[in-house]
């Protein structure tokens, strides 16, 4: 039996699945520790389902803590950021199409620096000691203990970001060094940019999977847990724990094949309100609609593997202003049952107008009772009108199209919604996310040089995906299930005899425990 | 008319489709004209009619490897002193600026450079699409000369190559740019007024605008956009050609970068994987497409890969092993089809041993 759970900016949910049946589920809050939330809420649910914590074999962790940090820019650090590129590429400078509010987060702190590499393998220009040294006093005078190095075409020469590294660590003792070369492929801006986003989240990712892995030990699940991963697939938690932006996009992701799942729909509209963000995804022929352009993630632009998905601003947590007829993007988040009017706090959310509706029944209705009514109908109706344009721009015909509702913001729809043939509000639809992190697939990666002169290409890519296929198996894939999810090479031009770095991604469903 | 904020979008997206999978990230191109512009400069795009018979005009360009670009992007103030160093060499001011090729990172350019240099640009290229070499280019095909050639890079260094020919002269600044580092800023072709209204691809960068315009215009409106690419391209004066040539997701992909190229081959599937795939090779853009024996477009016309819903244009460093795409061709001009210019990008050129037909001839 596993577990899976979600932790999300307002709620944790949590199910135990038995093979393919939901045997128990619950919704609790999300706390500010985020732990003592996933001890509750495993807790809740195992009693629940009357298993014993030894009776579960694994746990699968959704969360969606590190996108949301981003996007409400909240609970990020200061990060310093070096590219090592020059005299090239000084036309677009580290964040130059970042959204100001996020750059006064992280703030400026640039550093353009000698280095980086020709596609040919040569060096631009050397690294400079005498730069990185003088970057990382001036890093560590103000206070910063997380960086992200990125050069030119690290992902074909990994050397001068290291260099750069172990100098940085040697002056500013305790730093947290990103590099490019890890997070990302050809495509020096969007890879930049996740390097920086990465360092601006090692303050939370440390606190996040080390509450993680105390929650567990205190309720004793001794089974392995992972942390779901932009693909669909999982991660170890000490890779998440240096590489947190790789779960970017994981909370739609399980989220729409976690309404797959319980719908069994091949084509529709999945809307899966939470706490504070709303995403809207298309599936298509079963799966999460890709996009095969660069993704933006809070207004930056990224190169991930993603779901085309568009995130607004509404969550059952979204602040309500000017009487109605202003909606978010800010909420309240986790702190609901502390600021919420139902809760008997003095903060007017979007759950108090479904209570006050009569849409819900959460809190306690009566205190807001005197709410205007004007007040309550317009927000509600700015609600629907923001859900019907977001259906409308992932739309790509305008035939209307099914509409699957899932995550605990739900009851925010009390009506019809225009664009849709009908709106759907499956069983468990609340812990979509959840069971999606549950059923979520097993990848084996093959990443490494590989030489085509001697045996060919054709003869080294087979081989290179059969034994990403074994490792999916070994690593738990039901066989029948085992795709290819990507295959990327990047010639070597500066070594001999047709070297080429060869990255391939299998992944299939947990046996046994499969989605279809 | 002023190139403002606002159109680059547009401006981007319709160089993206018009760089048939080459001529360098769109993005990367608007972002630089977008910190330009947002920074206080101005960009005129003039009617080459405008220009006077013994204007001195220069195409400028950032030559090179598109999946280079992507890592060390192209520069305007190195291509400000390739325009100066031409200037030198001729001994008086250049008079406008001009795209050498419509599509991609090069019909942007210009326009961050016009902004630098308080130049017009004119609204006409050389290739009404993007080529992957210098020669190919109706300046060169109708009797304007390539050299003397400026390269010129970041570090400051520049050569100057002026040689008997165009073909030569791309052979000799090739290599030249791939000591540079695999992308280079270049001027080239410096010429009349009256030949720039003679001897162009008249009203290529309004056309990208245009284009970019149907496509954001679709989203917008949630039609159907490769049915509004159809219509305008059915409407346009002469009407040109547009096909869908397939839809499918990329099976297999190869790129290299090499010669100071990236060349590379692409293999498509049908989505419920029944029928014969889809070949298609380039060399920084997409120069044929082929169904088993059978080819459905070649070069010069137009073949495009876009995404299948969005019909978002991507490039050949943007594709991935199972992306989603439909593959549209559209024809090109008259003046492009001539036995000279089909001797300069016709489909023998690229090794393709077949005499060109028109798209509109070809297939079915």
């Amino acid at each position: 039996m596993r577990i899976g759970v979600d932790v999300g900016g307002t709620n944790t949910d949590a199910v135990v699945m038995h093979g393919g049946q939901v045997v128990a589920a619950i919704k609790s809050p999300t706390t500010e520790d985020v732990g003592s939330g996933i001890v509750q809420a495993v807790r809740e649910v195992l009693v629940q389902a009357s298993v014993a914590a030894s009776a579960i074999t694994s746990v699968m962790i959704g969360t969606t803590q590190f996108t949301n940090a981003i996007v409400e820019r909240k609970r990020l650090v200061e990060v310093g950021i070096i590219r090592l590129a020059l005299p090239a590429t000084t036309s677009l400078p580290p964040l130059v199409d970042w959204p100001a509010d996020l750059v006064e987060k992280i703030g400026r702190n640039v550093v353009m620096a000698h280095g980086g590499y020709e596609y040919d393998g040569r060096e631009i220009s050397a690294l400079r000691q005498d730069e990185i040294i003088a970057a990382a006093r001036r890093f560590n005078r103000a206070g910063i203990r997380s960086v992200a190095i990125s050069s030119v075409f690290a992902p074909m020469n990994q050397n001068m970001e290291k260099r750069a590294a172990d100098m940085l660590r040697a002056e500013i003792p305790g730093v947290a060094v990103t590099m490019s070369s890890n997070i990302g492929r050809i495509g020096m801006v969007e890879r930049e940019n996740a390097a920086v986003m990465n360092a601006s989240l090692m303050e939370l990712s440390k606190r996040v999977v080390g509450a993680f892995r105390t929650a567990l030990k205190e309720i004793g699940v001794t089974a392995p847990f992972f942390i779901s991963q932009n693909d669909g697939t999982l991660m170890t938690s000490d890779f998440v724990e240096t590489y947190p932006v790789l779960t970017f996009a994981s909370g739609p992701t399980n989220s729409m094949r976690g309404a797959a799942f319980l719908t069994q729909f091949k084509d529709a509209i999945v809307v899966d309100i939470g706490g504070t963000t709303t995403d809207v995804g298309v599936l298509s022929q079963g799966f999460p609609r890709e996009s095969s352009v660069a993704v933006d993630v809070g207004g930056v632009k990224t190169n991930f593997r993603m779901p085309d998905i568009l995130s607004i601003g509404l969550g059952g947590g979204s602040l309500v202003r000017d009487d109605g007829a202003r909606i978010g993007p800010d909420s309240v988040g986790f702190e609901l049952p502390k600021y919420g009017k139902v809760f008997g706090g003095d903060t007017l959310t979007t759950t108090d107008l479904a209570v006050a509706s009569g849409a819900a029944r959460i809190g306690n209705p009566a205190l807001v009772a005197e709410l205007s009514s004007s007040v309550v109908a317009r927000g509600m109706e700015r609600i629907h009108l923001m859900l019907e344009e977001a259906i409308d721009r992932v739309k790509t015909t305008s035939a209307d199209m099914k509409v699957v509702l899932v995550g605990g913001g739900g009851v925010l729809v009390t009506r019809k919604l225009k664009g849709a043939s009908e709106v759907i509000l499956p069983k468990h639809a609340g812990v979509a996310n959840a069971i999606g992190a549950a059923i979520a697939q097993v990848g084996g990666e093959v990443d490494r040089v590989f030489s085509y002169e001697g045996q060919g290409r054709e003869l080294a890519l087979d081989g290179a995906k059969r034994e990403a296929a074994d490792r999916a198996i070994a690593a738990g894939a039901d066989p029948a299930s085992v795709t290819i999810l990507e295959v990327e090479e990047v010639p070597l031009a500066y070594l001999p005899g047709g070297a080429v770095r060869v990255r391939v991604k299998a992944v299939g469903n947990l046996a046994g425990h499969g989605a279809d | 008319m002023d190139i403002t904020l606002d159109r680059l979008h547009d401006l981007a997206r319709g160089a993206a489709f018009l760089g048939t999978g080459g001529g360098g990230d769109p993005y990367i191109g608007r972002l630089m004209l977008q910190q330009q512009l947002s920074g206080g400069g101005r960009v005129r795009l003039i009617d080459p009619s405008e220009l006077d018979d013994d204007a001195l005009v220069v195409p400028v360009a950032n030559m090179g490897a598109p999946t280079v670009l992507v890592e060390r992007f192209p520069n305007g103030p190195s291509a400000v002193q390739a325009v100066r160093k031409m200037e030198r060499l001729l001994g008086r001011k250049v008079d406008a600026l001009m795209p050498i090729e419509a599509g991609g990172v090069n019909c942007t350019l210009p326009l961050v450079v016009g902004s630098l240099m308080n130049l017009p640009v004119v609204d006409a290229d050389g290739m009404g699409r993007a080529f992957p070499e210098l020669q190919m280019t109706t300046f060169s095909i109708y009797g304007v000369a390539g050299s003397p050639v400026v390269i010129h890079d970041e570090h400051g260094n520049d050569v100057v190559v002026s040689a008997v020919d165009d073909k030569t002269s791309e052979w000799l600044a090739r290599v030249v740019c791939m000591r540079m580092g695999g992308k280079a800023e270049i001027t080239l072709y410096p010429m009349s007024g009256r030949d720039a209204k003679t001897k162009s691809v008249p009203y290529t960068v309004s056309l990208a605008l245009q284009i970019g315009g149907v496509l954001g215009a679709a989203r917008s409106t949630k039609s159907d956009p490769f049915a509004a690419l159809d219509g305008f391209f059915r409407a346009a004066r002469p009407p040109r050609c547009f096909k869908v040539l397939f839809d499918g997701k990329v099976t297999d992909l190869w790129r290299e970068t090499t010669r100071g190229f990236a060349v590379g081959h692409l293999v498509l599937g049908t989505l419920d994987g029944t029928g014969t795939p889809m070949d298609i090779d380039f060399q920084n853009e997409y120069l044929s497409a082929r169904i088993g024996e059978l080819y459905v477009a070649t070069t010069p016309d137009l073949i495009c890969i876009l995404d299948r819903e969005t019909a978002e244009p991507i490039t050949t460093e943007g594709l991935r092993y199972g992306q989603r795409v439909k593959v549209v061709g559209v024809g090109v001009p008259p003046v492009m089809r001539t036995p000279e210019a089909l001797a300069v990008w016709g489909p023998r050129v690229f090794g393709v041993e077949r005499d060109y037909i028109p798209i509109e001839q070809m297939g079915d």
